[in-house]
């Protein structure tokens, strides 16, 4: 069970959490005007990388906040989180 | 040497001296005619019916581990064919028609036991959705019948039909020509048929990238040990699909996530089948050593580490206790993890991939062990005639993107 | 009264006897006498047979490490448990031991005849036969496999027991109490912060219990034990004995198996701890290895350690005539021990040249000593009389009689905790053994799991992982070592014809590993899944190695080399009791009941299960079934009044000034256009077009929406509504509250509906121009102040009273007296679903399975094309979402008037095996005088007027393909 460090409420165990798909997908600007392909990418092509992960997590049973968590995919480690809308961190240490 | 009590009782006298290695372990060569990616079941018996049905025997199967190594050695064993969409229900009973006379074939004893399938109803939604594959199995032939709680009962006497559960079951599904078989004697059986028939199985051999020549065709593979040459690429490599692809540009609609199971203590015959439960989530059946088998549920968030939290074992083992409360005393014995490459609609893949001569076969989920043959019989059609089979057809990439999906998501909200 | 009794012993109370039944003959012992030292005190070596040869018996270890002595245990009815390890469990007066897995006897066992058959059964063998023919694995072969396999007899009856689970956090979790991890604890206690020390055993001490004659700081181990409890205790160090730690997960969560009690009843039996560390020491010692050789598995053939263990704890010695063969140092001080305690012991060295100063130890024990040989065979039916010792495995023999024969074939280190935390294991060529390599998880291992040899270098270790100055750690006497120097895992030499045992408890022999070499089973996995090694209940702690290194012998390559199978949780098997604790039964999920629920108990509601709400369904009265119940609560609808409780519909209010903007973005249907006060009925999609679900939303003012979403998805409507907000759209002034429970719903629907509101509500104009279908107003009843939706489900007028739950009720009574008044009556969930499908109103999950577009649904017209964007929208534009083929709502009526069974698929009577769709809903209708269905069908719109049949199991059944509005289709029972 993870060790998820919210940016609201500190360190909390998975269970409080739920994941959210892989972060920084960004949803085409003009959905109605993209091709299907596009858009297809948007709803379902995802890196699924082995290693360094960014991720979308809810604090479902805490704050409520959505935010973004880096995990390596090999070890399941936290290596940060950082609130939703920003930039990629690779910032933090390890919790 | 063809195995058989005979052949048993002859080695005996000889101190089973006589035993060959049951595939060869070659240096690859150069080039095939087809290079498989990943070596489990499904590798393995698409790369056995290239050969058997297709003629095709300049064959190498690539695993980066050891065969059977991925989810055909990590599952719990589960076979049946009662999904609920028509195309799924073909799909999977293409692999259930195999299994009864794949032991024969293979000349392998993978213990292929139809033992029964039954899937627990707990609340109204159950018996609606349960329902709905009862009679769209009976319609294809899929021998999927509904029983009333006391029906399930007799063919289950360990089940609790009690009110006393918090979801008391309302009736199930069964589908008595399903059950389990030997997961490692599959991937063991299909290398050793297959390698008879001239199939090179190269273990400890990790993809490292694809080759492609000026027109973007695949020319063969980059691995640990050395290149080798491919006229067609078939991957089948379940959680490491992604990663596979992704060495031919390819971008795929997978999540790899962790799924554990777990095994009891064993003690003497006491669950005659297997049972899963979508409300109450969990699975069971019992092992012919008298392990009781349980699959726990997926981890919500993407993993390659083959581990998953504790909590997915103990929510297993909480479920099975509820429906089968005299197991409270039983020990869980060995857990483990393997990695399930998820797809947004919960079918699997069988497709090409625009990259000519890139074929892939991924998406299995939480169930693939069931479709071992007919996947491989499946996929070894496409790689050798290029074109899809029919049955395979519905299960093309570009589903994704016409949104012509085969959702069996709500159905399979238990991992098996 | 026990003949193998001696003067020793910490663990027992000698003052008092007890009790227990062992296969029906009475057995004496001591409290703190496990089963295995009882059993043995009295002389009793033959405790099991093997799972495949049901080769006799008797205990290999003397503790966790146990592979033959497997047990059921009785403790009265319904407390019974199988392949209980003897060398584990405690003694209680009364208990019942029966042994496992012969039949009649122990002694006597017929399954013995796999012995002889064993030539016939080598690993593997089963892949090989029983293939022909081919129906006769399922129905003959395996059978008679699965009677056979399985060790103990299965509890039968519901646990009668109590289980526990709780959380911990803690700076430090010591797992082991032996000399490295009590020096660990007390150091960090010092240090402070919260400290939590686990032990599996009965009590602390682990193997120092084992060295009466170890000093540290001046006192005997014994005193020293007792004195760093009492250190421990007093600085508020939790100490957890008789607890295990079975499972190191990422974040440094350990969870832990408590056993409370072996007798169950009122008090909790096992409680799991979930302890997240900031930081473990994993101090969890290391097991002795067998000696492989032929015939090395005969009772009273056991490790020197145990030996060592039952003298020490429990006062009892193994043999009167002992010869222990060895391969290093440790076998020594277990010998001078046991001559010590009366035992004429001969020890066996296969070293030409031991340490000069152990011989001479030995002398003055008198200890025979003889160097430069193995045990080669031993003989005895059911218990050994003699073993066969000599230079070489071929080399002239010698037998020396023996009534106990013990083996020291050197140590592992129990790297299984460090290997879960997902540390690696490294080959560590001094002490040839695998060690604890690097490891990302705050821990660290301490003492002989990782390769300590002496008792002060395990001290020292562990006060030092415990934070301590290596300068005041506890100072052990030096002559006190544990004698744990390196011995080689044992590589069996080829050759031998009869069984060398590997793995006891699965029959494995050495034989088997070589076969399975051969076979090409060269991976460590692909060699244990083949010959089973390791995968019994004692999980290889005293088989893995060995069998590694005949392995490598085979292939011709170092054991490092070969490398490892993968350590597993748990650490030991773990009970599912534990494992679940309270959840069990009602906590086995929340249940969820309405305001209102104690009303429907009392009206004898029949309740279902929706998500974790309990809702009524139908109320019967007497000699009523579900469709009489039903139906009368139809006829109440329809003709006079209903009351039906909604509470569990969930609700969230929208509020912001861009509430509107963000609903339009939200739904399928535009809301900005709601005028306040009005209500609309809306469809959430999913990005990927299909319907997610469904609800009504009424404005209450230019800023505040109230949603409605169905029972079971509110929730997931509030996450994807949270998301939205949060992460595409955050510049949006928007706020969501979930209001589900905050308000109490009472539908009042029928022609009688408003007349019924009319005598309760004030402040509330209810004439249809003031207050029109789809309106929301304000008002209050029985002085209450309520929203009121008139809103229906029915087809008929009707009006959802939402009352804050506190307050109703009151409000739920009035309104139900009036209902009654007014002749109408309750109404459940079954006779709803009804009612709402005779209008064609769609349940969601029911006529949709997400694969549904509201176009599917017959909902099209409830989507605003026109708008720029909403969720889903994109998806709705693809080709196959517009196919005119798709699966269509319509109803269908049996033309034999017969009831459809739910499910059913319908199909072209000229082709009848290829399904056109499938019926969502199937009702008797009492309003329509007929049964009736809803079904989704490919082109089912195109196909209205026609027939088509339906696939039931008796055959085809002709239907009329119809419009699904059945009931009133133009909409005038809504304002009546």
């Amino acid at each position: 069970m993870l060790l998820i460090e919210c940016p609201h409420c500190g360190p909390r165990a998975e269970i409080e959490f739920r994941y959210s798909g892989e972060a920084h997908m960004v949803r085409p600007a003009a959905a109605a005007a993209c091709d299907d392909a596009t858009w297809a990418a948007y709803l379902y092509l995802r890196d699924n990388v082995r290693g360094e992960h960014a991720e979308r997590w809810r604090h479902t049973h805490g704050c409520g906040q959505f935010f973004n968590v880096v995990r390596d995919t090999l070890t399941d480690r936290v290596v940060t989180t950082y609130p939703a809308g920003h930039a990629r961190s690779a910032a933090g240490g390890e919790i | 040497m063809k195995f058989s009590g005979l052949a048993l009782l002859r080695q005996s006298l000889g101190g089973h001296r006589g035993w060959d290695r049951q595939w060869r372990s070659p240096e690859p060569k150069a080039a095939y005619d087809v290079v498989i990616v990943g070596g489990g079941g499904h590798g393995l018996a698409t790369a056995y019916y290239l050969a058997s049905v297709h003629g095709v025997t300049n064959v190498a199967v690539l695993e980066r581990g050891w065969i059977g190594g991925g989810n055909t050695g990590r599952n719990t064993t589960v076979i049946r064919s009662n999904y609920l969409f028509d195309e799924s229900a073909a799909l999977y009973n293409h692999a259930l028609d195999l299994w009864p006379g794949l032991s024969a074939e293979l000349n392998y004893n993978l213990m292929f036991s139809p033992r029964g399938v039954m899937l627990l109803a707990h609340t109204l939604h159950d018996v609606h959705i349960t329902k709905r594959h009862v009679h769209s199995n009976r319609l294809h032939g899929i021998d999927n019948v509904w029983l009333d709680p006391v029906e399930a009962k007799a063919f289950c006497p360990p089940l609790d039909i009690s009110e006393r559960a918090r979801y008391p079951i309302l009736g199930a599904a069964l589908q008595k020509s399903g059950g389990t078989a030997r997961h490692d004697a599959v991937a063991w059986g299909y290398a050793r048929a297959a390698s008879a028939l001239g199939v090179d199985i190269i273990e400890n051999c990790a993809v490292l990238g694809i080759g492609r020549d000026a027109t973007g065709s695949v020319v063969g593979v980059e691995t640990s040990r050395g290149p080798i040459g491919a006229r067609k690429i078939g991957v089948v490599a379940a959680g490491a699909t992604s990663t596979i692809m992704d060495m031919a540009g390819v971008r795929m609609p997978l999540e790899s996530h962790p799924l554990q199971a777990l095994v009891s203590e064993p003690v003497k015959p006491c669950f005659p089948c297997v049972v899963m439960s979508n409300t109450v989530h969990a699975y069971i059946s019992q092992s012919d050593k008298g392990e009781l088998v349980i699959g726990a549920g997926a981890d919500q968030y993407p993993s390659y580490s083959q581990t998953g939290g504790v909590h997915q074992l103990t929510l297993a083992v909480e479920a099975i206790c509820e429906m089968f409360p005299m197991f409270g005393r039983m020990r869980m014995l060995r857990s483990w993890g393997g990695t399930v490459d998820l797809t947004p609609d919960r079918s699997p893949i069988l497709s090409d991939t625009g990259i000519a001569g890139l074929y892939v076969n991924c998406g299995w989920g939480t169930g693939g062990f069931k479709a071992t043959p007919g996947s491989g019989h499946l996929f070894a059609h496409h790689l050798a005639t290029g074109s899809a089979h029919p049955i395979a057809a519905p299960f093309s990439l570009d589903r994704y993107t016409t949104g012509r999906l085969i959702d069996e998501a709500a159905a399979a909200a238990v991992a098996h | 009264m026990s003949v193998f009794r001696t003067a020793g012993g910490d663990a027992i109370d000698r003052s008092r006897t007890i009790s227990f039944s062992f296969d029906g003959t009475r057995i004496e012992g001591h409290p703190g006498d496990t089963i295995a030292s009882a059993l043995l005190a009295n002389g009793v070596h033959l405790m099991g047979r093997s799972f495949k040869y049901h080769r006799p018996r008797g205990v290999l270890g003397a503790g966790t490490e146990e592979p033959n002595a497997l047990v059921g245990v009785t403790r009265g009815p319904g407390r019974f448990e199988p392949n209980q390890r003897a060398t584990l469990v405690p003694i209680t007066d009364g208990m019942v031991v029966e042994s496992q897995n012969r039949s009649p006897s122990l002694a006597r066992d017929i399954g013995a005849v796999n012995d002889l058959l064993s030539a016939f059964i080598p690993a593997g063998f089963y892949y090989k036969t029983f293939m022909w023919p081919r129906s006769f694995w399922a129905k003959v072969y395996e059978p008679v496999i699965r009677r056979a396999a399985g060790l103990g007899r299965p509890p039968e009856v519901t646990d009668p027991d109590r289980y526990a689970q709780r959380w911990a956090h803690c700076e430090t979790l010591v797992v082991g109490a032996g000399p490295a991890g009590l020096a660990a604890a007390l150091a960090a206690a010092d240090a402070g912060g919260r400290v939590i020390l686990c032990d599996e055993g009965e009590t602390i001490g682990g193997r120092l219990r084992d060295m009466p004659r170890a000093t540290i700081d001046g006192l005997t181990a014994g005193k020293w034990i007792v004195q760093a409890r009492t250190r421990l205790e007093n600085a508020g160090v939790r100490l957890l004995t008789r607890t295990t730690a079975y499972h190191y997960g990422i974040g440094n969560l350990v969870t832990l198996a408590q056993r409370c009690t072996d007798a169950g009843g009122a008090r909790t039996r096992e409680r799991q701890w979930m302890v997240r560390a900031g930081r473990v020491i994993i101090a969890i010692g290391s097991i002795e290895r067998p000696i492989v050789f032929p015939n090395n598995d005969r009772p009273g053939v056991m490790l020197a350690s145990a030996a060592a263990g039952f003298l020490h704890r429990y006062g009892v010695l193994v043999g009167r005539h002992i010869v222990i063969a060895t391969q290093h140092d440790s076998a020594y001080r277990t010998a001078i021990d046991l001559a010590g305690a009366g035992a004429a012991v001969t020890l066996v060295d296969r070293r030409a040249r031991p340490a000069a100063d152990l011989g001479e130890a030995c002398s003055a024990a008198g200890v025979t000593v003889i160097t430069g040989h193995i045990p080669i065979d031993t003989r005895g039916r059911l218990r050994v009389s003699k073993v066969a010792i000599a230079p070489a495995p071929d080399a002239a023999h010698r037998w020396l009689p023996c009534d106990a024969l013990l083996m020291a074939g050197g140590w592992t280190p129990s790297v299984h905790l460090h290997s879960q935390s997902g540390g690696k294991v490294a080959w560590d060529a001094q002490s040839a053994a695998f060690l604890p390599g690097t490891t990302l998880a705050a821990q660290v291992s301490a003492g002989t799991c990782r390769g300590r040899v002496t008792l002060a270098d395990c001290l020292a270790d562990g006060w030092t992982a415990g934070g301590g100055n290596g300068a005041s750690a506890p100072a052990a006497d030096d002559r006190t070592d544990t004698g744990m120097s390196p011995a080689e895992p044992d590589a069996h030499p080829e050759g031998a014809r009869r069984k060398a045992f590997v793995d006891f408890q699965n029959d494995v022999t050495a034989k088997d590993i070589r076969l399975a070499v051969r076979e090409g089973f060269r991976s460590v996995e692909h060699l244990k899944r083949y010959t089973t090694n390791g995968m019994a209940t004692d999980q290889g702690r005293t088989s893995n190695i060995n069998a590694l290194a005949i392995a490598a012998q085979a292939m011709g390559q170092t054991i490092p080399g070969t490398g490892l199978t993968t350590f597993r949780a748990p650490y030991s098997p773990t009970t599912f009791g534990t494992m679940t604790g309270f959840t069990r039964g009602r906590l086995f999920d929340p249940v969820r009941t309405t305001p209102m629920h104690a009303r429907a108990v009392a009206a004898g509601a029949v309740f279902e299960d929706v998500g974790q709400w309990k809702r009524a369904r139908f109320f019967p009265r007497p000699g009523e079934d579900m469709h009489a119940a039903t139906a009368r609560e139809c006829i109440s609808v329809r003709e006079a009044v209903g009351l039906f409780d909604a509470s569990t519909l969930g609700k969230i209010e929208v509020v912001g000034p861009d509430a509107a903007a963000f609903l339009d973005l939200l739904y399928a249907g535009r809301l900005s256009t709601l005028a306040v006060g009005r209500c609309r009925y809306a469809l959430m999609l999913r990005e990927d077009g299909f319907i997610a679900d469904d609800g009504v939303i009424a404005r209450l003012a230019t800023d505040r929406f109230h949603v409605t979403t169905t029972s079971g998805g509110a929730a997931s409507v509030l996450n994807v509504m949270e998301d939205f907000r949060q992460t595409e759209w955050p510049d949006l002034r928007v706020w969501l509250t979930s209001t589900t429970e905050q308000w109490a719903v009472a539908g009042v629907t029928g022609p009688r509906a408003r007349n019924v509101l009319a005598a309760l509500v004030e402040g509330v104009d209810l004439s249809s121009d003031a207050f029109p279908h789809m309106a929301v107003r304000q008002g209050r009843i029985a002085g209450v102040p309520v929203r009121i939706f008139r809103v229906s489900f029915t087809g008929e007028t009707g009006y959802e009273i939402n009352v804050p739950a506190r307050h109703a009720l009151p409000v739920w009574d009035a309104v139900a007296a009036a209902v009654a008044a007014a002749g109408g009556g309750l109404y459940g969930t079954e006779a709803a679903h009804v009612l709402r499908a005779e209008k064609g109103y769609i349940i969601v999950g029911q006529e949709t399975d997400g694969t549904a577009t509201p176009d599917d649904v017959g909902l099209g017209k409830m989507v605003a094309a026109t708008k720029p964007d909403f969720v889903g929208k994109r998806s709705l534009m693809r080709a196959a979402m517009r196919d005119p083929d798709r699966k269509q709502l319509v109803a269908l009526l049996t033309a034999d008037r017969s009831l459809l069974d739910e499910g059913t698929q319908v199909v072209d009577p000229a082709s009848p095996r290829q399904s056109l769709g499938h019926v969502s809903s199937t009702y008797p209708s009492v309003t329509l005088g007929r049964p009736f269905a809803l079904a989704m069908v490919h082109g089912g719109r195109s196909l209205l007027g026609t027939k088509l049949a339906v696939a039931t199991a008796a055959g085809p059944v002709a239907v009329d393909v119809v419009d699904p509005v059945l009931y009133d289709p133009s909409g005038a029972r809504l304002d009546v």
